[in-house]
């Protein structure tokens, strides 16, 4: 099998140290909690971190705190079965339940995490690949190359956006907290991510991502649908999560519609929310919410499944995702 | 004792009964020890440097700067072992290491053996090699039209490994006598085993100059015949042992480069020297399923009996001959041997192109024109307004019958197997009889019947020999012990455990008493391996000779203690006994001494060879069999017309057996082979991108999408026994046959459930919506290949059929 590069391994205690390793460290440091994502892309020589900075035991980032009326803050280390099994995510944030149980397979989600599963890599299928195979297509423009072979005339990457919980959290609206030696923020989920597979993400790698901050409950519903071949183990190649707030009188206050799997960042369908806004969640404005995400829907040829289906699957995926919000 | 174990009446205690396997508790407990465990000391790594370059020559190889990396021990390359092999006699042409030329991304040009895993893999990056890259073949209509470069310098012609023509009967006089004439064309994706277990390998030197080879192989027999061809050492010299399979399904089954490479390195270095691939290295070794493309023109009479068939195939091979040849034979072999066809015409070719190369899997160059045929029966039946599973009943084979291409029918069950899963899954309230008006189930819920038939073994060995294809050696000591000795590989089927379970049952003892030692070929007589579904019947008859042996000298003794006739002893309950007065006896341990003191040490032998083939002419080597396993199935199917998503709910299976040695065992193979079928249909693709190099799609377990247990449906087995003369107790195979009713099967649900012929495997999705939307604009509902490649076949050779009066041989060729 594959083996790991030889790296130093840290494991600080509490976030200040963390924080103070990694500016130490600097481009050649990286941190990982679960390891599921960064190990086996480390095996095929896509990071090759030099210090690799555990967080799985800093206390901080391993608690649940709060309920749906305060909203729930989630530290970055919790394990995605460990929100699977959470009794008041299950009952106040079903929906983020939900989309972590759509995750891999149990054993993965035993030692997956919340916070890597919100800063997982952008996946594409000329890149997820060990170092001998993309020396056969000559590298790519995320790792080692200078062509991106999805769209071979285009400069930017197209590497895909492969996190379930991630179409959630914008879709909710989430908050995450980041530290560094240089103090703290707060970001929106939906402002947190970037439409270039390799710079995916507005953080700094210095930066250590602490909590995930669910808002409060104040009527809001939400619901997630994967699109993957197989019941367990795929990434998603289509999210849609959509989230609604309904007045009194049965109409649509507020909308969002969030697609995933198809472009290097979470997609906002703008459309979605504009068809639903001040409509009865009915089949009539349903569809002409999926109708805009077929449109805004460009999915590429490098995850499973053709890309035209996948297309097509935006429409279904968002009739589904509504109908469940019925 | 009657032959082959026929216990003349008497009830069986072992045979039959399910007992655990002789190896259960270890691998249950994660105690079985693979290749890969293997540890001996002052063992050094190896890694084998793959050329990603799909087509292209080898100018240079520069190791300089690996060799004087510290740690490294041996760096070598194809100079160093000029000599080719390959499974096949006809194709011997790969080549431990390339010398000259690269023919696909994966083959290997150096390997490194260095004090551990990661100083190899280092050193392996260090080769520097200098490439001429060439053109590249990545498709059967490529290799047909492109001649230059050519991939090989032998085969047929050009890109074209091997093209084969055979007729038998005039199949247009069949086409004359048809009340109905369908041709139809399908495709059928190549795919891969995907066992748990990767390839590993471990070679040791000795200071007496003897080499082992520890390998995780189906078939050590041809794996030692490699060895002693490329690495010049006498045979005698060279031990192979088969560790535990940790699953194979044809892939462990051809002599691999990594095998020679490892002993030669331990031969350069004297150190023991392991291999263990990548996931992405098994891959590469692939012997897969074979990508088919496939013609098919069937003359039928009104109630569906066949007249006439001419079935024409085109493989795509890959970069090497492997088990190539007879892959191609076999897609045109078992057509005749489910239904009558009275004439049939074949023609079959094999393409060379710059992929992994292909070769046996489960079902081996069958599963495509299984599902071809299938299909079109479906389609047939529907024309003529019949019962699918009712006009396949009333077109069966004869049991012991010969077949238009001279295949001897012993015993056939696929009638009674046809009765079970249409009575099972309640096929006639179900199946809307191609009514769409009247539909029993609701759309978008289907159901549909496929058969399948498969050999019990080659009746050929891969290298022509008048000697058994296995052998099996007894030893008895005078403790009670019982050693029995096989060159038989398991892996995963049980093998071993049929073994015990036969040598128990005529001795008369446990099977866990028994010793079984198989697959090292110092310690056992020669099995040729674990193909071709071949073991259980020919090592089972081989281990009832030799046990009948033994049980003779024990009788002859005891009989003469006991002072009774040698007809009254029998032997049961570790014990032998004189039935008049079963108290009277002496236990099995006694039987033994007595048995040694009259005879000296007591060692017996049993040998196998399959019944002579009627067919002589060129080409009647592949697809005779000491019998024929049969198979029906009927899938329940679930497609989503929004979405194009098939979900297969449920599968009934029923399999003629012949006799299960061990029903639990044979179920197991049956739900093992629905599984494998159900990826094969649903979504296994080895796929290449033609324009990018032709690498590999996706060489992982993550993105090559095979089922999980998510996928798995439902499975309700039938086990059919109607013993085969042939058979040990009656048994046949179970190892293949029943993935082929799979396929079919659920392409005739999809078409019941929504209206729409996916031609094509796998039936994705994307498929299935396309066909929908087609369909909905009132064009034809179909998804598949429309023509196959325009090819110049040689003149048939002709053979007159057994109906005829031919005699097996080809008609002299008439020169004009």
């Amino acid at each position: 099998m594959m083996r790991l590069p030889k790296f130093e391994y840290r494991v600080p205690r509490e976030v200040a140290e963390a924080v103070k390793i990694m500016a130490g460290s600097g481009p050649e440091g990286q941190f990982v909690a679960g390891g599921t994502d960064l190990y086996p892309n480390m095996k095929r020589r896509q990071q090759t971190p030099k210090t690799v900075i555990s967080v799985m035991r800093v206390p901080e980032l391993n608690q649940i705190t709060g309920d749906g009326k305060s909203g729930i803050r989630i530290g970055a280390s919790v394990t995605l079965t460990d929100i699977v099994e959470h009794p008041l995510i299950n009952r106040d944030y079903p929906v983020v339940a939900h989309a972590a149980h759509t995750i891999s397979t149990p054993i993965l989600r035993n030692m997956g995490t919340i916070g890597g599963n919100l800063l997982l890599d952008t996946r594409c299928n000329y890149y997820d690949q060990n170092y001998e195979w993309r020396k056969g297509i000559n590298f790519c423009l995320k790792k080692d190359g200078d062509i991106c072979w999805v769209a071979p005339g285009s400069s930017k990457c197209w590497a895909v956006q492969s996190s379930d919980l991630v179409p959630v959290m914008v879709a909710i609206g989430a908050k995450f907290r980041l530290a560094s030696t240089l103090g703290e923020r707060m970001i929106d989920a939906a402002g947190f991510y970037n439409d270039d597979g390799i710079d995916y993400l507005k953080k700094r790698p210095d930066e250590l991502l602490v909590d995930i901050h669910l808002p409060p409950l104040n009527g809001w519903r939400a619901s997630y649908q994967k699109l993957r071949r197989r019941g367990a183990f795929d990434f998603p190649v289509l999210g849609v999560a959509a989230w609604v707030q309904v007045d009194q009188a049965g109409s649509v206050k507020n909308a969002k519609l969030i697609l995933g799997g198809i472009a290097p960042s979470p997609v906002e369908v703008k459309g979605a929310g504009e068809a639903l806004i001040g409509q009865p969640l009915d089949a009539a404005s349903i569809q002409a919410a999926a109708e805009a995400a077929y449109v805004k829907a460009r999915p590429l040829d490098n995850t499973d499944f053709v890309m035209n289906w996948r297309k097509q699957m935006a429409r279904q995926y968002t009739l589904r995702a509504l109908r469940e919000l019925v | 004792m009657a032959k082959n174990g026929n216990n003349n009446g008497k009830p069986l205690k072992v045979v039959g009964k399910p007992f655990r396997k002789v190896d259960a508790r270890a691998k249950c407990t994660g105690q079985t020890k693979f290749a890969d465990d293997i540890v001996l000391p002052r063992m050094l790594f190896c890694k084998i440097l793959r050329t990603h370059l799909p087509h292209a020559l080898i100018k240079n190889i520069d190791v300089s700067k690996a060799i004087a990396l510290p740690g490294v021990i041996a760096v070598i390359t194809g100079k160093d072992l000029p000599i080719p092999y390959g499974i096949l006699p006809v194709s011997q042409d790969e080549h431990a290491l390339c010398i000259d030329k690269v023919r696909f991304i994966g083959d290997p040009v150096a390997a490194v053996a260095a004090i551990d895993e990661d100083i190899a893999f280092d050193a392996m990056n260090l080769i520097e090699v200098e490439y001429e890259p060439l053109n590249t073949i990545s498709s059967i209509e490529e290799a047909v039209i492109i001649d230059e470069p050519r991939i090989h310098e032998y085969g047929d012609e050009g890109n074209i490994h091997k093209k084969v023509s055979l007729e038998f009967g005039n199949v247009e006089d069949g086409f004359a006598e048809a009340d109905l004439i369908r041709e139809d064309t399908f495709f059928y994706e190549g795919n891969t085993h995907l066992p748990m277990e990767q390839h590993a390998a471990v070679g040791n030197f000795d200071p007496d100059k003897k080499l082992t080879l520890w390998s995780s192989t189906q078939t050590p027999h041809y794996v030692h015949r490699a060895l002693a061809k490329v690495l010049e050492l006498p045979a005698s010299h060279i031990r192979v042992i088969a560790t535990p399979n940790g699953g194979a399904f044809g892939g462990k089954s051809d002599p691999f480069n990594h095998e020679v490479v490892v002993c030669k390195l331990a031969i350069i270095t004297g150190r023991p020297v392991k291999v263990t691939l990548t996931r992405e290295e098994v891959f590469y070794c692939h012997r897969g399923r074979h990508p088919v493309l496939m013609h098919i023109k069937t003359g039928v009479k009104k109630d569906g009996a066949i007249t006439g068939m001419h079935f024409q195939s085109f493989l795509d091979g890959g970069a090497y001959g492997s088990y190539g040849v007879a892959s191609t034979f076999y897609t045109g072999a078992l057509q005749t041997v489910t239904y009558d066809v009275p004439r049939y015409k074949f023609q079959g070719l094999r393409a060379f192109t710059n992929k992994p190369p292909c070769g046996p899997k489960r079902g081996h160059g069958t599963p495509q024109p299984r599902y071809a045929l299938e299909v079109q029966l479906d389609k047939i039946a529907e024309q003529l307004k019949l019962d699918p599973a009712a006009m396949r009943r009333a077109n069966l084979v004869k049991p012991d019958t010969v077949t238009a291409n001279y295949l001897r029918i012993g015993s056939m069950g696929l009638g009674q197997c046809i009765d079970k899963v249409v009575a099972g899954s309640d096929w006639k309230n179900k199946f809307s009889g191609w009514d769409q008006n009247n539909r029993k189930l609701p759309f978008g819920k289907g159901i549909g019947i496929a058969c399948s038939s498969y050999i019990c073994g080659a009746g050929l060995p891969i290298y022509w020999n008048n000697m058994p294809q296995s052998g099996v050696q007894l030893r008895l000591d005078r403790q009670g012990g019982v050693c029995v000795m096989c060159g038989s590989t398991d892996i995963g089927q049980g093998s071993d455990s049929i073994l015990a379970y036969i040598v128990a049952e005529v001795l008369g003892i446990d099977p866990f008493d028994i010793r079984v030692v198989t697959a090292d070929t110092d310690l056992t007589p020669v099995d040729l391996g674990s193909y071709s579904s071949r073991v259980t019947l020919m090592t089972g008859n081989a281990a009832i000779q030799a046990a009948e042996r033994a049980r003779e000298l024990l009788v002859m003794a005891v009989a003469e203690k006991l002072s009774v006739p040698i007809e009254n002893i029998a032997l049961a309950e570790r014990r032998a006994f004189d039935v008049e007065n079963p108290e009277v006896g002496v236990s099995f341990a006694e039987a033994v001494v007595l048995a040694e003191s009259k005879f000296g040490t007591i060692g017996t032998v049993g040998s196998y060879s399959p019944p002579r083939s009627p067919g002589k002419y060129k080409g009647a080597g592949v697809g005779p069999s000491p019998a024929y396993s049969y198979s029906a199935a009927i899938a329940e199917v679930d497609v989503d017309p929004d979405t194009g998503i098939v979900v297969v709910e449920r599968i009934w299976i029923a399999h003629d057996i012949g006799k299960s040695i061990n029903p639990m065992l044979v179920m197991g193979q049956v739900e093992g082979s629905v599984y494998m079928g159900l990826g094969e249909i649903l979504m296994e693709e080895m796929a290449y991108r033609a324009n990018r190099n032709v690498v590999h799609k996706f060489p992982s377990m993550l993105e090559y999408k095979s089922p999980t247990t998510m996928e798995m449906c439902d499975v309700k087995t039938y086990l059919i026994e109607d013993p085969d003369p042939n058979g040990p107790y009656g048994a046949k195979e179970v190892g293949q046959g029943p993935l082929l009713p799979v396929p079919p099967a659920v392409a005739n649900a999809v078409y019941d459930a929504v209206g729409v012929r996916i031609d094509e495997v796998p039936i994705t999705p994307e498929k299935v919506l396309k066909a929908l939307k087609e369909k909905a604009k009132g064009r034809d509902g179909r998804y598949g290949p429309d023509t196959v490649p325009s090819v110049e076949w040689p003149e048939p050779l002709r053979v007159l059929t057994p109906a005829e009066g031919g005699d097996g041989k080809e008609m002299p060729r008439v020169v004009h």
